[in-house]
């Protein structure tokens, strides 16, 4: 593998007595996409911040595209873009004007500013609030318009700094694809995010980062395999019934079948070969001519893996209202996995 | 989707001194622009910024127009109180350079800025220059009202011109004060109040409205040695020719012109050698 575009050594940050880093170490390989993730606190902020430029770190070394951040921070500036909760957008200006401004700033003669702040409001489907104050653009486009900005001066490297929080599901989505684009066209993101969903959906590696450290660090499936592999989940109509179940499933998957009577439902440790067991149990329980109400193969979300490494949910300290829709809590099977454990 | 984060760019700052400096210099006037636009976009902002003034021009005049026992023999109150409030307001004036960074503190508009590859010096450059743009008008707007309210300048055009330079400089100069105290505080609430408890006693504990000498006596001393005294002596000066700053008791002027002058520079000077490397230095530590 290629040396890292983004590398983090034993970063250390210190706001007086509160250790907001303490001792991060971060690889990111040039055109993927790092998810940090984490609750709020957790000293993602804080890392974008020193990869961007805008604060020194207390000790350790960060390096991206080869150069320091600290001591190559002018050139350095040239080549990376910062959108999300960290930038934002003058309100009294108008959408191109803001986009203009970014790419005076980037040192672009005022017409090529001009006409790539217009490609890119068309990119994100700006074009027609082009001339309209940023205040009268909704929580959405004004995000859209953020991302925009942070692309102005065509950066190789983007930090976006929980770009999706507050948006609804909608504007969400929106965000997702523009990712998804930057990333077709070889951008290496990194980009913070409070919502387990979204790193799983964009990331290609996901650094789980709690109270300052990273705790765990790889690609979603292998965070997932750290807790072990998927469950088959099947639920009766009666609690009578399960230990038939459970009996006629004896040996279907990698161990032995589990009860929990209160929730009607028999667990089954399956691995990573859920689609087979899940076809040997229908046929079983069709042979058998067992009923059961629902069966289902539950792959573990990273709201377990986060559960799982620090033994608390991701949501801690977060704010409790403005959650958008998607917010991962476990997909409704949080609460079996804690009554199991 | 074309690979529209592809293209490169020049991507090198320049390294020669000539280079940095027309670089500091666009991006300060880029952020000028901005913040003169944001001005224009808001004026609500600006109106109420006038009322003030306007506000005090009125009060002072009307109220106080033969209150005072020490006034220069043959001068008119209107006469000694308006250069005073041309140097109150370039003062009051200054302190929207706190607001203003403040708020883009708040925004985040400020780290957007430190995120791109301007120049560093820009956002307070911008600022202060903006702030002192944004001050001519007030200025011209007060003098307006003080020839509305009988003021005159009796000493030729080139000194008046004269009064506006000097009051541009000294709030120019308290810009870069109100920077530090901006950069300092960043919470607007706090800016907004500390600003005040600032401004009220430097420009009350001096001639800007009253004679001195009517003062009680432990304080005469103080109001003689601010500086802002000393910058309402030259703008007197300059209104009214040595009348302006005649003694009410010894009836002569209390200094000369050149004297004035040469305090008055200096002491712009010194405000700003202390607080434009603060304001820097707090600029660069922002976190």
């Amino acid at each position: 593998m290629s040396s890292p575009i983004i590398r983090t050594e034993q970063l250390v940050k210190h706001f007086g007595e509160v250790q907001a880093l303490k001792g991060v170490d971060l690889e990111v390989q040039k055109g993927t996409v790092l998810g940090m993730l984490g609750p709020n606190g957790a000293g993602k902020t804080t890392a974008v911040r020193i990869l961007t430029t805008l604060l020194g770190p207390t000790s350790g070394r960060a390096e991206v595209d080869g150069l320091d951040v600290v001591r190559d921070a002018e050139e350095l500036r040239f080549r990376i873009g910062l959108a999300g909760q960290s930038a934002a957008v003058d309100e009294n200006l108008t959408g191109l004007e803001n986009l203009e401004l970014v790419g005076r700033l980037y040192h672009l003669p005022k017409a090529e500013a001009r006409r790539r702040g217009g490609e890119v409001l068309e990119r994100f489907g700006l074009s027609e609030a082009a001339d309209r104050p940023t205040k009268t653009y909704s929580g959405g486009m004004r995000r859209r318009l953020d991302l925009a900005a942070s692309l102005v001066g065509r950066p190789d490297i983007l930090f976006l700094d929980e770009p999706t929080t507050g948006l609804d599901p909608r504007s969400r989505i929106d965000v997702w694809e523009f990712v998804r684009e930057l990333q077709a066209d070889g951008t290496t993101l990194l980009l913070t995010t409070q919502y387990l969903e979204e790193a799983d959906q964009l990331a290609d590696r996901i650094a789980v980062i709690d109270e300052g450290t990273v705790i765990a660090e790889g690609t979603s499936d292998e965070l997932k395999d750290q807790i072990g592999g998927e469950v088959l989940e099947l639920h009766v109509d009666d609690a009578a019934h399960l230990a038939r179940v459970a009996e006629a499933l004896d040996g279907v998957g990698a161990g032995a079948p589990s009860v929990d009577a209160e929730a009607r439902l028999v667990r089954i440790p399956v691995g990573s070969d859920g689609f087979d067991a899940l076809r040997d149990s229908v046929r079983l329980l069709d042979e058998g001519k067992i009923w059961v109400v629902d069966i289902a193969l539950h792959r573990p979300t990273l709201d377990d893996v986060f559960l799982s490494l620090t033994g608390r949910v991701a949501e801690d300290g977060s704010e409790a209202e403005s959650e958008p829709a998607g917010r991962i809590r476990g997909k409704g099977r949080r609460g079996t996995k804690e009554e199991s454990a | 989707m074309s690979a529209i984060a592809q293209t490169p760019v020049d991507r090198r700052a320049p390294s020669s001194v000539g280079g940095r400096l027309s670089l500091a210099l666009t991006d300060g006037l880029l952020v000028a622009r901005r913040n003169l636009v944001t001005l224009t976009r808001v004026p609500t902002v600006f109106i109420f910024e006038l009322v003030q003034p306007v506000m005090f021009v009125l009060l002072f005049r009307f109220i106080y127009a033969d209150q005072f026992r020490f006034l220069p023999e043959g001068l008119d109150y209107v006469q000694f109180l308006m250069p005073g409030i041309f140097v109150q307001n370039a003062i009051f004036g200054a302190t929207t350079t706190a607001v203003g960074l403040a708020e883009d503190l708040k925004t985040g508009i400020i780290d957007r800025f430190r995120s791109l590859p301007m120049a560093r010096s820009a956002v307070l450059a911008g600022r202060t220059t903006s702030d002192l743009a944004k001050n001519l008008l007030l200025v011209l707007i007060v003098v307006v009202i003080g020839y509305l309210v009988g003021f005159r300048f009796e000493n030729g055009f080139l000194s008046a011109v004269g009064v506006v330079l000097l009051v541009l400089a000294v709030g120019f100069a308290w810009s870069w004060v109100f920077a530090c105290l901006g950069l300092a505080l960043k919470q607007v609430e706090a800016v907004q109040a500390a600003s005040f408890t600032l401004v009220f006693p430097v420009v009350f504990v001096s001639s800007a409205f009253a004679p001195v000498e009517g003062m009680v006596e432990w304080l005469q001393p103080i109001a003689r040695a601010n500086p802002v005294s000393i910058w309402c002596n030259l703008a007197r000066y300059l209104s009214n020719g040595p009348i302006g700053i005649t003694d009410p008791i010894t009836n002569v002027p209390v200094d000369t012109f050149e004297n004035l002058l040469f305090k008055s520079v200096v002491w712009i000077a010194i405000i700003l050698a202390i607080a434009a490397p603060i304001a820097i230095r707090l600029y660069r530590r922002l976190d």
